[in-house]
């Protein structure tokens, strides 16, 4: 099935759901184009970023690193127990980054001169970094999966694809680390805005570590919804391992973290019981210590409820980070008042469905899911994968 | 020579002529919304400099102070190192200046001002970034910003960064009525708006925990590591890809012989 010439995207009610709400997303996202910012958001002087920013872009990113942290772990470091995964968390990966790109797009206010920063070089500007590395990489990721798509399509590129590959691989991990650090730096010249429980000269570390920790969560995530959804076994054992990877790496942050607010003198700011204490604690005890806690004890990290509760709390642990960032942590000295607009939640949720969307009519019609490959490899039997095909219920 | 003006707090009697000036050079829209002068006057798209009235206590009596505020035109802006398509830049005679050609309209600039200065046209399909531009036109041509010329109580005074700066010391340490800061010496590493005041700046609304090191340092010694770390960490990918394959070649190459033999 998923190296046959023919389409397929049965279509279920989940679907259908995800295409009105994609639907309607497009259709706000010309509304905003057309009449812009001001009539489409709730933007004003004082929070000139908002949800768009906040959620759409630098937790996106965020969370579309696990594609980078496993191309390092598979590809670079070639370590094979975790190729089953690869496929999949490269795609969300990319799936994300067009996504950040859209909801980027979105945000700027004279968007028809969008590519002004290609010609006219604020390079001393951390946005310079950020605008192209992620214009370059998800490039670079599109190429990447061009190595995919031509087991299906324009079969003759795929042994140039094959080559570049390595290349490709590279590139592709070298830009997300810097970009994904300069997302942090991004806010080091809020120096005095940004609340002291959040600002540090290390954000741009702290950005880079959680944006690597928070890969393997989403990869468990993904995969266990992928798995229920596409009615194939998952492998606990690979899961298991690759959290360990977020675990060690999570310790590492923790201490970095109790340094940095000891060193700074900012550590008795987090008991104060104010907004702004509390929402750091909320970040650090569910998306860092409880996960921590279920890595390192073998039973909590074997079960199936264990990996599932691992990941949703790192993911949730770091969309509340950079919301904190991005909102608790400015509220103080922003002033006014702002919450998302019905047409930027709608546009947000139109993003992701039209991304979800996206996501299964890939895994349903390329090789990407171990099961797929395995399928293709030791078993031709059609009714068999017609048998398989029914359990698509997303 | 960068140029800039000295604000003498005690002289501003709030008569508002510096903002009328300011709206008719730059042919900029009076609002109803949006009040210029008093207690609630804020800056936006439209108001590039208002006067607050603020009410406040000095010693035991209680007084009136009039506080013009308006872009600062640091000596290194943060907005200007914040832009990443150079639509803001600091000119050589002291204004920092915005041109829309360039601008994406990204706002970082915004939140990158330590005095929150940068205003949006929030009403417009393709807004502009709004503040003041110091009348550069005018300094270019050798003429003094349109709130100075018109200021019948003598509180701006434009000249010489330099020069405005030792006629504030000299002002402040004569009289003893002064506090004695000059805000905007140091401020944000220093600006081209300086202030004197006989109550303190932290009553007047001023921000004054403002760092004295120039902003755009700290960002600036974060990106001077990248390409080192780009370069660095690009070597070290290649070398353990490298080294990886090589390794799998001979792992292959073993079974193969092993199965042969």
């Amino acid at each position: 099935m998923a190296t046959s010439d023919k389409w397929r995207f049965p279509m279920t009610p989940t679907r259908y759901v995800l295409l009105v709400l994609g639907a309607l997303g497009m259709l706000l996202m010309v509304y905003r184009l057309v009449f812009g910012l001001g009539s489409a958001t709730n933007l004003n002087n004082e929070w000139p970023w908002g949800l768009w920013i906040g959620f759409d872009v630098l937790t996106g990113v965020a969370l579309a690193g696990g594609g980078y942290s496993t191309a390092l772990l598979v590809h670079i470091m070639g370590i094979k127990k975790f190729s089953p995964i690869a496929r999949s968390a490269m795609l969300t990966s990319l799936i994300g980054y067009l996504l950040v790109m859209a909801g980027l797009f979105m945000d700027i206010g004279r968007w028809f001169n969008f590519w002004r920063p290609f010609v006219s070089w604020g390079y001393h500007s951390v946005l310079f970094e950020v605008f192209w590395c992620i214009s370059l990489y998800t490039m670079i990721q599109l190429l990447e999966f061009g190595e995919v798509a031509t087991e299906k399509v324009q079969k003759r590129w795929h042994g140039i694809f094959k080559k570049i590959m390595p290349v490709l691989l590279i590139i592709g991990v070298l830009l997300p680390t810097l970009h994904q650090s300069s997302l942090g730096s991004l806010y080091v010249i809020e120096v005095g805005k940004l609340y002291p429980l959040w600002w540090s000269m290390l954000l741009p570390v702290f950005f880079l570590m959680s944006s690597f920790f928070v890969g393997p969560a989403m990869v468990t995530v993904e995969t266990m919804l992928a798995g229920r959804a596409h009615g194939h076994k998952v492998d606990l054992g690979v899961l298991q391992s690759l959290i360990k990877v977020s675990g060690y790496m999570m310790l590492v942050y923790l201490v970095m973290k109790v340094v940095d607010l000891v060193y700074r003198g900012a550590a008795g700011l987090v008991f104060q019981g104010n907004l702004e204490g509390n929402m750091f604690l909320l970040e650090m005890v569910a998306g860092i210590i409880i996960p921590i806690i279920i890595c390192f004890s073998p039973k909590l990290r074997a079960s199936k409820g264990g990996l599932v509760t691992f990941g949703v709390l790192v993911v949730a642990g770091v969309i509340i980070n950079r919301m904190n960032v991005v909102f608790t942590g400015m509220s103080g000295f922003m002033g006014g008042f702002y919450f998302p607009s019905v047409i930027e939640w709608l546009v947000s949720i139109g993003l992701i469905a039209i991304g979800v969307l996206g996501y299964l009519f890939v895994v349903e019609n390329f090789n990407i899911l171990p099961k797929h490959r395995h399928g293709r490899a030791t078993d031709s039997n059609v009714p068999a994968e017609d048998k398989g095909a029914v359990k698509y219920s997303v | 020579m960068s140029k800039g003006v000295l604000v003498d707090l005690t002289k501003c009697v709030g008569c508002g002529s510096c903002m009328v000036a300011c709206k008719m050079w730059n042919k900029l829209q009076y609002t109803r919304t949006a009040s210029d002068k008093g207690g609630e006057a804020s800056l936006d798209a439209e108001n590039w400099t208002v006067v607050n009235k603020v009410e406040t206590k000095k010693g035991n009596e209680s007084v009136w102070r009039f506080v013009k505020n308006q872009c600062l035109h640091c000596e290194e802006p943060a907005c200007a190192s914040a832009c990443f398509s150079k639509a803001i830049k600091k000119t050589k005679d002291g204004p920092v200046v915005y041109d829309a050609n360039l601008c994406v309209g990204c706002r970082y600039c915004m939140l990158a001002c330590p005095f929150n200065i940068p205003k949006y046209e929030w009403d417009k399909t393709f807004p502009q970034v709004r503040k003041c531009q110091m009348c550069s036109d005018r300094l270019h041509a050798g003429e003094s910003p349109a709130c100075v010329g018109v200021c019948p109580a003598g509180a701006l005074t434009y000249g010489d960064r330099h020069n405005l700066l030792s006629q504030a010391r000299e002002k402040i340490n004569s009289d003893s009525s002064y506090i004695k800061h000059i805000y905007g010496e140091k401020e944000a590493g220093g600006t081209a708006w300086l202030y004197i005041s006989d109550v303190p700046f932290e009553a007047l609304g001023f921000r004054t925990n403002i760092t004295t090191r120039p902003l755009p340092q700290y960002t600036e010694s974060i990106l001077s590591l990248t390409p080192a770390v780009g370069l660095g960490w690009g070597a070290l990918l290649t070398g353990m890809y490298v080294y990886n394959r090589r390794r799998n070649e001979i792992a292959r190459e073993n079974k193969s012989g092993k199965d042969n033999g």
